[in-house]
């Protein structure tokens, strides 16, 4: 996730830093909870499950708009946007690797920034123009990042490829496509067991230079 | 030898087989509709299972505290071994495991036996997922641990000969020749050790199970596996249902590299739990249960002696590998087979010592036994070359085996020594100093390695169904499983080209029970034995259609002899007078025929060359059972650059060239080859996971701790493929590149490693560390 540590200004829109969505905000936000949370041995983890679940239970309605449109959706805070996305709203394309934003397979873009949409929780995401794989093409009408993945076979099973999909558009628009070797190192938060990686960065490539 | 028709003679000028097309399957794939097994949300209240699993590697269950997570809301049912139902059948017998074709001679949840860490303990059920994960923490487990040992390293562990291994597929002693006195007398001899981590799969997704009950015995599973038919054949004697009341469903997968080749637990408790609750149940393991949900390669240790003459020639093999197994099961990947083939040698011993430890039976993983033997046999042979000082080339040419050393069959075929050239010749080899240690980019030490590549063509066979319109469609059908291989689109190729019909009227469908079985994909026989079955079942449509055209007075071919008709691009005419016949199209019209249907059956490997004699043949002699030794060959070529003073290495440059039968589309071959090696580049360089010796547990099962490459770890590949023409192996003259990909590429990295800086690290993966710790060697 190359956006959890760069100070790279390109990587973030103004006036993004306070409320995004991201990792960063949420560990503030939800500090207190958390730092009783990070103490472990002392507690068990259903304790410290406990402890969240008191300030935050209970299902209740929650907006999300999602590729154009606004959708309501009942659910508990603690469910992730993935989650959200994937159950709830029977999204599938944006998909489930390992759940603690270490793959990439679930990048979403959100305000048009991507996103590990498994380390974000769906309540915190209303108010925000969420894109998955889903909304990226018009219609029949595929995005030019994914005529260029067709193309240039950037996949092989395709579990991993909604996400590097969403990770390229963002990775161009970022300005992080310049070259190979730029676009090789914006693109490492998104694991391929196939290893279709020189694939993935001649697609990757092939948009940035169209740009 | 077989009479049945080839492909190369029915389609001397293929269409679009080879082509290197963008996959059939491609577009669902990357707008999001392709739906993987935990994607079936439709199903009438689909609820969600997570599993509990053991913290202790060995002990008993002394009791479940349920109070607290039962009273959370949407919780549905919490099972363990005290109320779950019993199985019909469990693999905890031998006769049970082979009738399920367990992997492993354990169930979870039959006992209150803890054998692993990370073993299920118990599936709690709720309306949602966040529900059913809140609910499994709160479930108190009260176990009874004991001291577990973690491998075979461990001072208490007990090594023994298991005699066979890889469940009786392979024996445990091999012997050709008088390998020790050839040993002893050799003027040259080497011995080293080489270990290997384990190493998890990790395939993007992670095993995932839907279950639907449609009926109170008939029950319908998304199940993501590499063989739908193996997982029904499972779950079917398990639960003692008649086999075609479990349908098994896997349309797409996301990888799976070995992992998904068998039914783990985790298939038949979700099953289990959807019956308990009356209602469809769908299971993802999570990332760190990937760990110990589904196999693994083993931890092991080779130890390597070889002989050789002054020159370099081999004279004496010898094998034995030491590996960690399960308190059930001898499961070890059979290493020796490619050192028992892979160069002339005269004189070949191999054996195989387990020990039990609190593990997990380990499984097939990409290249079982082929890529860990490869990186032993492969390494060796370059340290004789610097011995002897000649070109890592030319050490494998002199020992180059014109038949197989290890059964005197001649191949059916082998384009190694080309791949050596063309793959020398792409990648500048020429230029390569002989001397390690000797190439400087800037403060950067330069490597070049390279290693050979081998693959057996496993015996196999299976079924598949074409069914033809008369207004020039078709529909065919393979209970097949795409991993990503290409499976859809070049099937898709074959058929089109065997029905003279564009690809966009050819339909593909596989991955379902109700299509003719077909086998697992794994151990690389997919390509072919689909390939080919597609193949013969068009065959049996021209057939059909043949018998139809000769009775019909109408027809050009009325009266013609059957034999004397051909099909050519759809059309029907006689051999010796083309200009004599007519369009399918048009004669099924006048027939009145909407459709005929085919079927056809497609063998692979010895099973084609001989099929009786496959089929009789002692189970650790199948491959064998025919007149010709059948094998894949390549060879991988790469640059590394090392760091001296941080040790790490970047593999820089990649060439692979194999000579692999008949390759169907040039385009996902080359994407095979490409994420084969990445595979095996992870493997030399950064994969492995590390089993606490006290505990016995994983510390690192996620994908931040056990690293497998990223974007920024792979340069550009260059792949080729020499053109091949095998007419022993199966109808389509296609040997299956899957695993060979990975094949000799740690030994090449490792090689690279060595000639960048004259230090021979025996010990995968190849990590910073052991590079600074490691003494240069004077060659």
């Amino acid at each position: 996730m190359p956006h959890d540590f760069t100070p790279d200004p390109a990587a973030q829109p103004p006036g993004s830093a306070p409320n995004d969505g991201s990792r960063r905000t949420f560990m503030k936000q939800a500090g207190g909870i958390l730092g009783l949370a990070l103490a472990p041995p002392l507690i068990s983890q259903a304790e410290r499950l406990t402890a969240f679940s008191k300030t935050v239970a209970g299902v209740a309605a929650m907006q999300l708009k999602v590729n154009g449109t606004v959708r309501t959706i009942q659910a508990e805070p603690r469910v992730t946007l993935l989650d959200a996305l994937r159950e709830n709203l029977d999204l599938t394309g944006t998909k489930k690797g390992c759940d603690h934003g270490q793959c990439g397979a679930c990048t979403v873009l959100v305000d048009g920034r991507r996103v590990n949409s498994c380390l974000t929780l769906a309540v915190m995401n209303q108010n925000k123009e969420i894109t998955t794989i889903e909304g990226l093409g018009q219609g029949e009408e595929l995005h030019p990042m994914q005529q260029a993945f067709l193309k240039h076979d950037g996949f092989q099973c395709g579990y991993c490829t909604p996400g590097q999909i969403m990770s390229g558009v963002a990775c161009v628009q970022e300005g992080h496509a310049k070259t190979d070797d730029q676009a090789r190192e914006w693109m490492s938060g998104n694991l391929c067991r196939c290893g279709a990686y020189p694939n993935i960065v001649a697609a990757v490539r092939e948009v940035a230079q169209r740009k | 030898m077989d009479t049945e028709p080839q492909f190369f003679e029915t389609n001397p000028k293929a269409g679009v087989v080879g082509q290197p097309l963008d996959r059939v399957e491609g577009r669902d794939k990357v707008t999001g509709k392709a739906k993987y097994s935990a994607e079936f949300n439709a199903l009438p209240g689909l609820v969600h299972a997570v599993l509990k699993t053991s913290d202790v590697a060995k002990g008993r269950i002394t009791g479940f505290d349920t109070s607290a997570a039962l009273k959370q809301p949407g919780v549905l049912a919490i099972l363990t071994h005290q109320n779950l139902p019993k199985l019909a059948k469990t693999p905890n017998d031998a006769e049970g495991k082979k009738a399920i074709g367990a992997p492993m001679g354990f169930m979870p949840l039959t006992s209150d036996q803890i054998h692993y860490a990370g073993q299920p303990v118990a599936i709690v059920v709720a309306d949602t997922l966040e529900r059913a994960q809140y609910a499994a923490a709160l479930l108190k487990v009260q176990v009874a641990a004991e001291k577990p040992l973690a491998s075979y390293e461990d001072p208490r562990a007990e090594l023994f000969d298991p005699t066979k291994v890889q469940d009786g597929k392979t024996p445990a002693h091999t012997v050709r020749g008088n390998a020790q006195a050839a040993f002893a007398a050799a003027p040259l001899q080497l011995t080293h050790k080489y270990t290997h981590a384990i190493n998890h799969h990790n395939p993007m997704e992670p095993g995932a199970t839907t279950a639907h009950w449609e009926a109170p015995d008939r029950l319908t599973v998304y199940d993501a596996t590499q063989g739908v038919t193996r997982t029904q054949k499972a779950l079917s004697t398990m639960l003692g249902l008649p086999t075609e009341q479990v349908r098994v469903v896997t349309k797409f997968i996301g990888g799976g590299f070995g992992c998904k080749g068998s039914s783990w637990p985790h298939t038949i408790l979700t099953v289990q739990a959807a019956k308990a609750v009356g209602r469809p149940v769908k299971l993802s393991l999570t990332r760190p249960q990937m760990f110990t949900g589904m196999g693994h390669r083993e931890d092991q240790t080779q130890t390597l002696k070889v002989g050789a003459t002054q020159d370099g020639k081999l004279t004496a093999l010898i094998h034995e590998k030491t590996s960690t197994t399960s308190p059930w099961d001898n499961y070890a990947e059979p290493n020796s087979k490619i050192i028992n083939m892979l160069y002339a040698c005269e004189n070949f011993e191999s054996s195989y010592q387990l020990a039990r430890a609190n593990v997990m039976t380990s499984t097939f993983t990409r290249a079982p036994g082929e890529a860990p033997g490869s990186f032993a046999i492969e390494c060796s042979l370059d340290d004789l070359a610097y011995q002897i000082g000649i070109d890592p080339i030319e050490i494998r040419l002199r020992n180059y085996a014109e038949k197989d050393p290890s059964t005197g069959q001649p191949w059916s075929s082998k384009s190694l020594k080309q791949c050596y050239a063309r793959g020398a010749e792409l990648f500048g080899w020429s230029k390569r100093n002989p001397k390690a240690g000797a190439t400087r980019d800037g403060r950067l030490l330069v490597g070049w390695g390279m290693a050979t590549a081998s693959y057996p063509v496993h015996n196999s066979q299976g079924t598949a169904r074409a069914r033809l319109y008369a207004d020039g469609h078709a529909v065919v059908q393979a209970g097949a499983t795409d991993l990503g291989t290409g499976t859809y689109t070049v099937m898709t190729q074959v058929a089109a080209d065997a029905l003279g019909l564009p690809m966009d009227k050819v339909r593909f469908e596989l991955g379902d029970t109700r299509l003719p079985t077909a086998p697992n994909s794994g151990g690389s026989v997919a390509a072919g034995t689909v390939s080919s079955s597609v193949y013969m079942a068009v065959q049996d449509v021209w057939q059909k259609l043949i018998k139809v055209a000769v009775l019909d007075k109408k027809s050009p071919l009325y009266r013609a002899k059957p034999a004397d008709v051909e099909v050519k691009q759809g059309r029907l005419q006689l051999k010796g007078n083309p200009q004599k016949g007519e369009e399918f199209g048009a004669l099924m019209k006048r027939a009145e025929m909407t459709d005929v249907e085919g079927n056809g059956q497609g063998r692979y490997g010895s099973g084609y060359e001989d099929a009786q004699a496959a089929a009789n043949a002692d189970p650790t002699k199948k491959d064998e059972a025919a007149h010709h030794s059948m094998h894949s060959f390549g060879a991988h070529f790469c640059e590394v650059k090392v760091d001296p003073e941080l040790g790490t290495v970047r593999v820089t440059r990649w060439v692979s060239v194999h000579g692999a039968g008949r390759i169907l589309n040039a385009k996902t071959a080359r994407s095979q080859i490409i994420g084969g090696s990445i595979f095996g580049i992870g493997a030399a360089l950064m994969e492995g996971t590390v089993r606490d010796p006290n505990y016995a547990r994983y510390t690192n099962a996620s994908l931040a701790d056990y690293h497998i490459p990223v974007n920024a770890d792979i340069p550009d590949m260059t792949v080729e493929f020499v053109e091949e023409h095998d007419p022993y192996i199966n109808a389509m003259g296609v040997k299956g590149i899957g695993e060979i990909s990975m094949v000799g590429v740690s030994a090449a990295v490792a090689n690279a490693v060595f000639h960048a800086t004259g230090k021979r690290i025996r010990s995968l993966p190849i990590t910073p560390d052991k590079v600074l710790e490691t003494k240069a060697v004077q060659v």
